[in-house]
């Protein structure tokens, strides 16, 4: 049953009279300088209302100290930024009362249960007294918790936590969502209930959201990504044309006689090479081209392969490195099996 | 954080729902106020240590020193005590209870809260309303014990000494709000408080006469705090009693202050200064960002 009365409530709209009313974020030349050390170098870059965008970077990069800075939890050492139309520096608490934020750490109260804890939150952002019981009905039934709302969260999972967290962060209807490193040290399922529970908030609340992630995968849920790497932007679009950015697909053929399937390939303006065992040709959106280069290459095709640039690739290209998914893990594991193989 | 005026561009936007802010400051004291009670509830060995503490200080002080001081005309030293038995419970609880502040830091509850639009006053003042509510009813409690002093107590009387507990409550909760709000770790805490709490328990008053004391000892009983919360919860229970003249010369009320004595209300005076101004630290102390 949804409460149409509880929705994005009137007075939070962004103002009208503000230049940027479609723009969920402004971001101009953001600096951040901790002593000598400059975490953000001049970051610029604008989020549409109900965007999903992500800031996409190793740790360090400076996508928290960004984050930090849009959501006025630090003081930006230069440049401008605009949420939702309010100026971070000038109006501070207008910025709050529209944002809603999820840390890396967790934020609940134990001891207090599922309500108390989104009750507490409610009466912090001036949620109005009747509308109250309602919202929080929704972003519980959001977040698929509705049944353990009577419980302390000192029982939940680590997931179910962080979930809580997230409907919590939606509960004032923030016209931007803030999810800072929102899957960390969640096992795979989780996360993927959480993202569930993410494109779920876009689509019935209109949400804009701003996340930061070090994980490929999950930055492929946004619909721009900015990948940041020594505190500057180094590159800026749609996952998939970011991909395209970096290198065409290349589609594998194994075939009866590759050297003739190269011939008839290239005679109908393909650009291709015979491998070593099949015909590569490079194009653009391989998927759709295979019933067509099967057509024209007119022999019996035993195998077919389409490779498309991974975000992996993408993030090598601009950054010169691999990302490494959770270096601390890896590093972990690694030491695990070093113990294990000294017994 | 520093905050700018709202109204200094004229083309600020609208700011409409910046109305009602002393409503919603009112509802967030109400709110803070109310969690600091749900937890109070839920944490029964807390509950139960601080029951125990100030009894066993009744019992051992009370009935062993009796032994020793014995009693004038009548009056025991254990009644002498009574007053500031319930003193040093509320001062232990009122204290005490900052500590969820340094908990609050250490499970990442202290962010929800200092993040939130509302002002760090707010925050402070429910805190501090919450730990002194909690102090206070312990207090109360403690008053159940005095049919078995031989403390004789009247309606009247009830009600001033919960007013008084409320007050010293609320100072003294300031005061572990200011201390709390620069401690980063529970152990500090723990540390810290007991090595500021006995000293302000033991130089107050509360367990023996502030008169004819030496010059090092009396000058630190007078800059003690806890002193001026003391005496006057002593001075309204002794009001009701029948106290002999040779009892109120040995067993004596009252503080001295540059060789004049105070009245109950300058007494009360003096505390609540030092109220205002560990609320104040605890206000500008607490939740400095990162």
């Amino acid at each position: 049953m949804a409460t149409p009365t509880t929705t994005l409530a009137a007075p939070l709209a962004a103002p009208a009279t503000a230049s940027g009313a479609t723009l969920a974020v402004e971001a101009s030349n953001l600096v951040k300088r901790y002593g000598d050390v400059e975490a953000v170098k001049g970051v610029s870059f604008d989020v549409g209302r109900g965007e999903i965008f992500a800031l996409l970077g190793p740790n360090g990069a400076g996508k928290s100290t960004t984050i930090k800075m849009l959501c006025t939890l630090a003081l930006p050492s230069g440049g401008t930024a605009r949420v939702s139309g309010f100026d971070v520096r000038r109006q501070p608490k207008a910025v709050r009362r529209r944002i809603g934020l999820v840390f890396q750490e967790q934020t609940l109260d134990e001891q207090l249960t599922a309500e108390e804890n989104l009750r507490f939150h409610a009466v912090l952002y001036r949620v109005p007294r009747d509308e109250v019981d309602a919202r929080i009905d929704r972003v519980l039934r959001l977040v698929a918790l509705e049944g353990r709302r009577k419980d302390l969260v000192s029982t939940f999972s680590g997931g179910m936590a962080r979930r809580l967290e997230i409907a919590r962060g939606m509960l004032h209807t923030p016209a931007v969502l803030f999810l800072d490193e929102p899957t960390v040290g969640l096992d795979p399922q989780t996360r993927a209930l959480m993202w569930d529970d993410v494109t779920r908030l876009r689509k019935e609340e209109g949400v804009t959201i701003l996340l930061t992630t070090h994980y490929m995968d999950e930055a492929e849920y946004a619909d721009r990504i900015a990948i940041i790497d020594h505190g500057q932007i180094v590159a800026l679009d749609s996952p998939d044309a970011l991909k395209r950015k970096v290198g065409q697909d290349t589609v594998e053929l194994t075939t009866a006689d590759n050297a003739l399937a190269v011939s008839r390939l290239a005679a109908a303006g393909y650009r291709c090479q015979e491998g070593e065992e099949a015909v590569v040709v490079f194009t653009t959106d391989g998927e759709s081209q295979v019933a067509r280069l099967i057509e024209i290459a007119r022999v019996p095709v035993s195998n077919v392969h389409v490779h498309r640039p991974t975000l992996d690739d993408v993030f090598l290209h601009f950054t010169g490195r691999q990302i490494r998914e959770d270096q601390g893990e890896r590093m972990l594991s690694m030491a695990v099996r070093a113990r294990a193989g000294r017994r | 954080m520093a905050t700018t005026p709202l109204s200094v561009r004229p083309s600020t936007p609208s700011l409409l729902d910046e109305r009602g802010d002393l409503v919603a400051e009112l509802r967030t004291i109400g709110m803070v106020w109310e969690r600091e009670l749900i937890r109070f509830v839920r944490t029964r060995t807390r509950i139960l240590s601080s029951f125990v503490q100030p009894i066993l200080f009744l019992f051992v002080l009370g009935y062993g020193m009796t032994t020793l001081v014995g009693s004038t005309e009548g009056f025991t030293f254990k009644k002498f005590v009574f007053p500031g038995i319930v003193a040093m419970s509320v001062v232990m609880t009122a204290i005490f209870s900052a500590i969820s502040i340094v908990w609050d830091r250490e499970f990442g509850f202290l962010r929800e809260m200092v993040v939130a639009p509302v002002s760090r006053s707010s925050l402070v003042i429910g805190k501090t309303l919450g730990g002194a509510s909690i102090a206070t009813v312990q207090g109360t409690i403690m008053l159940a014990l005095a049919p078995l002093i031989g403390v004789h107590l009247t309606a009247t009387l009830v009600g001033q000494v919960i007013g008084l507990e409320l007050l010293m409550a609320v100072g003294l909760t300031s005061f572990g709000v200011f201390v709390a709000s620069r401690i980063q770790r529970i152990e500090a805490f723990q540390v810290v408080m007991q090595l500021l709490l006995f000293p302000m328990l033991f130089l107050s008053g509360a367990l023996f006469p502030l008169k004819g004391l030496p010059t090092w000892l009396a000058v630190l009983t007078r800059l003690n705090p806890v002193t001026y919360a003391v005496d006057p919860l002593r001075r309204v229970v002794f009001a009701v009693q029948a106290v002999p003249p040779a009892a109120a010369a040995r067993f004596s009320t009252g503080i001295s202050l540059f060789g004049t004595m105070l009245s109950l209300s300058a007494e009360i005076g003096i505390f609540c200064v030092f109220t205002a101004v560990f609320l104040a630290l605890a206000i500008v102390g607490f939740g400095k960002p990162e």
